[in-house]
């Protein structure tokens, strides 16, 4: 099964609290940030935290992200150096405009994991594009490196970038999402959703969740809890998809026992992307533990 | 590491401990413990302290500790940031302890 990354929870760097309490909610990944959420002179802290609270606590089946500060300021590098140490799943750069930031990154990591004897591209990165030359080049970004699992978009500096804020409708946001989303794909990675920041707002936040992922998103970044299980159950997919999908499989599988190149069922031919929706379809019922 | 000023780290916050690092030459080390969890953890905590301490080979300092239920990782975290601050140093030479 492919790794699901439908909700990827935010966790402030200097948060001992919420560093220590993030994987009991069920989000996919926990994105721990050492970014804007923490200040300038709590930077240093905050490293140490989230490097302890990896080598320490055991996050379970939760993909665990660290979000470091980006290579251009006193503090990406060694951010980079604590943090492979510690070996989370991925490493999100923000603020990413060109592929050479990605390739910047990817260098530093190869080196670090040569310093420590750790499997050459161990770590996985995330792309978060946040400004309007990000989202022009967001396919030679996403086509960067062999680390990339993910791209993502960041709505609050993008907006401020465009000279705008952000709507209930997302109209501002529209074709930076669709960029996004082209990117990831040609590049056949995730591509990975912005937060909504009103956690009040249950019925504006339903909305956007159903926006994306009619558009393509494989998730969404989070900023509490509570928007987990909506988010869950907005990409839990139906009965009926999932009884279909099982047939679709087992029509593909009855068919290779037969050595017959074409498949059918109900008269309809079964070609390969009817066959990956299906296959999806079933990866996201197993992550709803809905009985297949 | 050569402790040469006040160093501080940490929050009141819940889960979260205050560490205050200074120096006290040929004195060893003088821990004052504040704990909401004190009866019960009070001698783990100190330990946590001693151990981490002794990591970054620094023998002669008084700690101040307000603790607020922090888990011993956080302890350990709060205890490097307030010595590498009191000791105006940089190179954490990570992955060394």
């Amino acid at each position: 099964m492919s790794r699901l990354r439908r909700t990827m929870l935010y966790v402030p760097g200097n948060n001992p609290g919420m560093i220590r309490d993030a994987h009991i909610y069920g989000s996919d990944a926990i994105m721990f940030d050492l970014e804007d959420s923490v200040s300038l002179n709590e930077k240093d802290a905050a490293r140490f935290l989230v490097y302890n609270a990896l080598k320490t606590v055991d996050y379970g089946r939760a993909e665990t992200v660290v979000r470091i500060n980006g290579l251009n300021t006193p503090f990406g590098r060694e951010d980079l150096e604590a943090i492979v140490r510690v070996q989370p799943d991925v490493i999100r750069l923000p603020k990413t405009e060109r592929a050479e930031d990605i390739q910047e990154v990817d260098r530093l990591l190869s080196q670090i994991e040569d310093t420590i004897g750790m499997e050459p591209g161990t770590i996985q990165l995330i792309a978060a594009v946040e400004s309007a030359l990000g989202v022009i080049n967001a396919y030679p970004i996403a086509a960067a490196s062999p680390r990339l699992v993910g791209i993502a978009i960041g709505a609050e500096d993008f907006v401020t970038d465009l000279k705008t804020t952000r709507s209930l409708d997302g109209i501002e946001l529209l074709t930076a999402r669709s960029q996004i989303l082209f990117a990831a794909r040609a590049a056949g990675i995730d591509a990975l959703d912005t937060v909504f920041s009103d956690v009040n707002d249950e019925e504006g936040f339903t909305n956007e969740v159903k926006l994306i992922k009619q558009l393509g998103f494989d998730g969404k970044s989070i900023i509490n809890p509570r928007q987990i299980e909506i988010i869950h159950n907005i990409f839990m997919p139906t009965q009926e998809e999932i009884n279909q999908s099982v047939r679709i499989i087992e029509a593909i599988q009855e068919a290779e026992r037969k050595g017959s190149g074409v498949i059918s069922l109900d008269g309809k031919m079964i070609d390969k992307p009817i066959v990956e929706r299906a296959r999806r379809t079933l990866d996201l019922a197993a992550a709803a533990r809905v009985y297949v | 590491m050569q402790i040469i000023d006040i160093g501080m780290a940490g929050t009141l916050e819940s889960s979260d401990v205050v560490i205050k690092i200074e120096k006290n030459p040929n004195k060893g080390i003088e821990i004052y413990l504040k704990s909401s969890v004190e009866n019960q953890f009070g001698l783990q905590i100190r330990k946590v302290i001693q151990d981490t301490l002794a990591k970054l080979g620094i023998s002669d300092v008084i700690v101040d500790v307000n603790d607020k239920g922090a888990l011993d990782c956080t302890i350990e975290a709060r205890v490097k940031t307030a010595v590498h601050r009191a000791a105006h140093n940089t190179e954490y030479r990570w992955g060394d302890r």
